[in-house]
């Protein structure tokens, strides 16, 4: 992977989610299929099948009523830095032909659909099971090809795919800039269609590394994880919950760490 | 695979990596060209020698 | 009919025998040319395979064949390079079942690949950090080579050594097999240990994640070993399995004791280093992200320590004390039971190490993912066996794999 052209600071794009405002609504899922043409299937209950670039869990206590709570997890790309944050993500070191990349200039794991010839061993790699294969062509629903989003290609059956963090609206707000003579952009000129959709505000978007933006702050809270972080894969991803239990769900634990 | 993709750098990895399989691909494609030029040389062009010569 | 293409002072079955026994074989094999154009022309949506299996029993069979086909590259080492020279009377055989399985192995990745006509771009556009780029490589140069190593036996066929180029050709090629082998043996080190290393680099994966030296995984050399070990007892199996079916003793047991015992002390040294790789992996790898050992092996329907079990004790240490006695070897019996176990422990590891990674859930609120194949799956999965069958009947039939075929069944 070559080192990209870099003319400004590095940027590290990256989400915070509140899990104690999720609500489980599912409008972030909707509008991220809507956002990135996520084809579907017409019976959507085999769910080991399905595209959900945004998954949303649902998480329990695993306690007896009336003890029991619910925690609702979406979960997208984790955009993975990798070992020593040096874009190593689990994927992209594994994919053999160059399929899937690591943007240094935005921390962006890409995926290059007509690269990818379907080996799937990006799949094999992932822990968070972020990335989803085309078993099928897509097929949409009489006229709905009029109302796919002509910014975001359609994919077709036997690649893999996944979630970009919109970067079409990263492109769109880039070229934008330039054309205002800009090289930087403002924290709400580049959002996530998930971000946008959601009620509950529970989903916050910025680059990372900017202390300008709000994820800059809200990931340095002292109630902030990230999904397995002992495997070191570094994800972008934080979430936010004053629960312990929700805490000690991101991760693994031997018997005897466990409290 | 070629240094003109543009996937290409010249570094360590590269160099190592692609310099085993050319090297590998070296000694194979030089090795059937031995055999075949030679077979094709005593068949054709050095027709005094003897057909079962092992 | 066709015995003008039967090699000299060697008995073989009449010809409409012979001619049912492909039917029969050919048959199987239309079977799984089927189901690879129904995956071919409909996708991979004929399998069983879906997001959390998104490697399966092709990936598996890949693996097994490649292992098992290591007989060729060692045997070849052993007879070219260290210059056992009694192996020549089973060489022929071992690059010919090599053959079949690399040749399956890439029959089988093509299908295996979401969009087979891109299969290039792994080539073309390789990332080189990636195992798998390493795989298709190796797999493939390796193939080259026991397609070179397999020729001179084609052209030792009666007609076709009429021809003065031919022979010249077939003799060139044997003078100078060994820089071929050599060859060979480069490659599969790499291939055979790249192969254990698209599991072991999985650091998102902490059942087959493990550390190493430099980029390579101990899986690396762990698979390079078990496929050294392992692979001739799949020769062997193979060549016991001929003299059942010809009725026939084609290889003298002096040179299949030499092989079982050489795969003995291999499968007795590679088992050590396993189970030190797997208590260490156990006591420091996997707690390190959080995991107990059981936690691997209970609360699910088909993956108990029983597998570990199998794969290490039952078909690794059982094996390699048949195989490394001389009791164990001269006895009929047991040489084939440490034999098949070999050749099972080979499949175990590999199937382990392709399935239960991806049964493992390792986001804690995930659970076990079961898989069973489709019959598409199933189908081409022995489409390469009944392969297998027809050119070993064909090879058999019209070729001189044998050496000592005539001196051992004289009557013919």
């Amino acid at each position: 992977m070559k080192e990209e052209q870099n003319h400004e600071k590095a940027k590290r794009y990256g989400m915070v989610i509140d899990l104690d405002k999720c609500t489980g609504c599912g409008a972030c899922m909707v509008a991220c299929m809507a956002e990135n043409n996520v084809p579907f299937k017409e019976d959507e209950s085999k769910k080991l099948d399905s595209i959900t670039w945004l998954r949303v869990y649902k998480l329990t206590n695993r306690k007896p009523f009336p003890d029991t709570e619910i925690c609702y997890l979406p979960r997208p790309c984790q955009h993975c830095g990798g070992k020593g944050n040096h874009g190593h993500s689990p994927c992209v070191s594994v994919c053999p032909a160059t399929a899937t990349d690591y943007s240094k200039e935005t921390g962006i794991v890409s995926q290059i659909y007509t690269r990818c010839f379907g080996c799937r061993y990006c799949m094999a790699a992932c822990p968070y099971h972020a990335r989803y294969f085309n078993w099928w062509d897509p097929v949409w629903p009489d006229g709905m090809e009029k109302y796919l989003s002509p910014n975001v290609s359609v994919r077709m059956r036997g690649i893999v795919e996944k979630c970009s963090f919109c970067f079409h609206r990263y492109q769109i707000a880039m070229d934008k800039a330039y054309y205002e003579g800009r090289g930087e952009l403002e924290e709400n000129e580049y959002q996530t269609a998930c971000t946008q959709a959601c009620p509950a505000n529970a989903i916050t978007f910025g680059d990372l590394n900017n202390p300008e933006h709000a994820v800059y702050e809200l990931k340095k809270e002292k109630n902030a994880f990230r999904l397995l972080e002992r495997l070191q894969t570094n994800p972008k991803v934080y979430y936010l919950s004053n629960r312990e239990w929700v805490r000690r769900a991101g991760d693994n634990y031997l018997e005897k760490e466990k409290k | 695979m070629f240094p003109f993709c543009f996937e290409w750098i010249w570094d360590m990895s590269h160099m190592v990596f692609m310099g085993g399989l050319w090297y590998a691909l070296t000694i194979i494609g030089l090795g059937m060209t031995y055999c075949i030029g030679k077979a094709f040389y005593d068949t054709y062009m050095d027709k005094g020698k003897d057909d079962h010569n092992h | 009919m066709d015995s003008a293409l039967i090699p000299k002072g060697v008995k073989r079955c009449p010809t409409w025998q012979f001619a049912l026994w492909i039917g029969a074989a050919g048959a199987v094999l239309l079977w799984g040319v089927f189901a690879m154009l129904l995956c071919w022309f409909k996708g991979l949506n004929q399998t069983n395979m879906n997001d959390s299996y998104g490697f399966a029993l092709w990936i598996w069979a890949d693996l097994a064949v490649i292992a098992l086909g290591g007989g060729a590259f060692f045997t070849g080492f052993l007879r070219y390079i260290v210059g056992k020279d009694e192996l020549k009377n089973i060489i022929n055989y071992a690059v010919l079942i090599g053959f079949i399985c690399y040749s399956s192995a890439l029959l089988i990745l093509a299908i295996d690949i979401g969009q087979p006509l891109r299969g290039w771009f792994i080539f073309w556009h390789a990332n080189v950090h990636s195992m798998l780029t390493e795989v298709a490589f190796c797999l493939t140069c390796y193939f080259v080579v026991l397609t070179i190593e397999y020729v001179p036996l084609i052209l030792e066929n009666r007609q076709i050594d009429k021809v003065p180029f031919f022979h010249r050709l077939g003799h060139n090629m044997h003078e100078i097999m060994a820089v071929f082998a050599a060859t060979g043996a480069f490659l599969s080190f790499f291939h055979q240990g790249s192969l254990g290393g698209v599991p072991g680099v999985l650091f998102g994966r902490p059942f087959a994640y493990r550390e190493g030296i430099f980029i390579w995984p101990w899986t690396f050399f762990l698979y390079t070993w078990s496929a050294a070990a392992c692979g001739p007892c799949f020769t062997i199996l193979v060549t016991w399995i001929t003299e059942k079916i010809t009725k026939k003793k084609l290889v003298k047991q002096n040179v299949i004791e030499l092989l079982a015992k050489i795969s003995g002390w291999m499968i007795g040294t590679y088992i050590i280093a396993k189970i030190i790789d797997t208590l260490y992996w156990a006591k420091v790898t996997a707690p390190a992200a959080g995991f107990n050992l059981m936690d691997f092996y209970s609360n699910n329907p088909f993956y108990g320590i029983w597998i570990l079990i199998l794969e290490i004790v039952i078909c690794g240490v059982v094996p390699a004390l048949i195989l490394i006695t001389e009791k164990g070897r001269k006895n009929p019996v047991t040489l084939m039971t440490g034999i098949i176990l070999a050749v099972l422990g080979a499949c175990v590891n590999r199937w382990v190490m392709v399935l239960q990674v991806m049964a493992v859930p390792v986001l804690t609120f995930e659970s076990w993912a079961m898989y069973y194949p489709s019959w598409q799956e199933v189908a081409t999965t022995i489409l390469p066996v009944a392969y297998g069958v027809i050119l070993i009947s064909l090879s058999y039939r019209y070729l001189p794999v044998f050496p000592q075929e005539q001196e051992l069944n004289p009557e013919a």
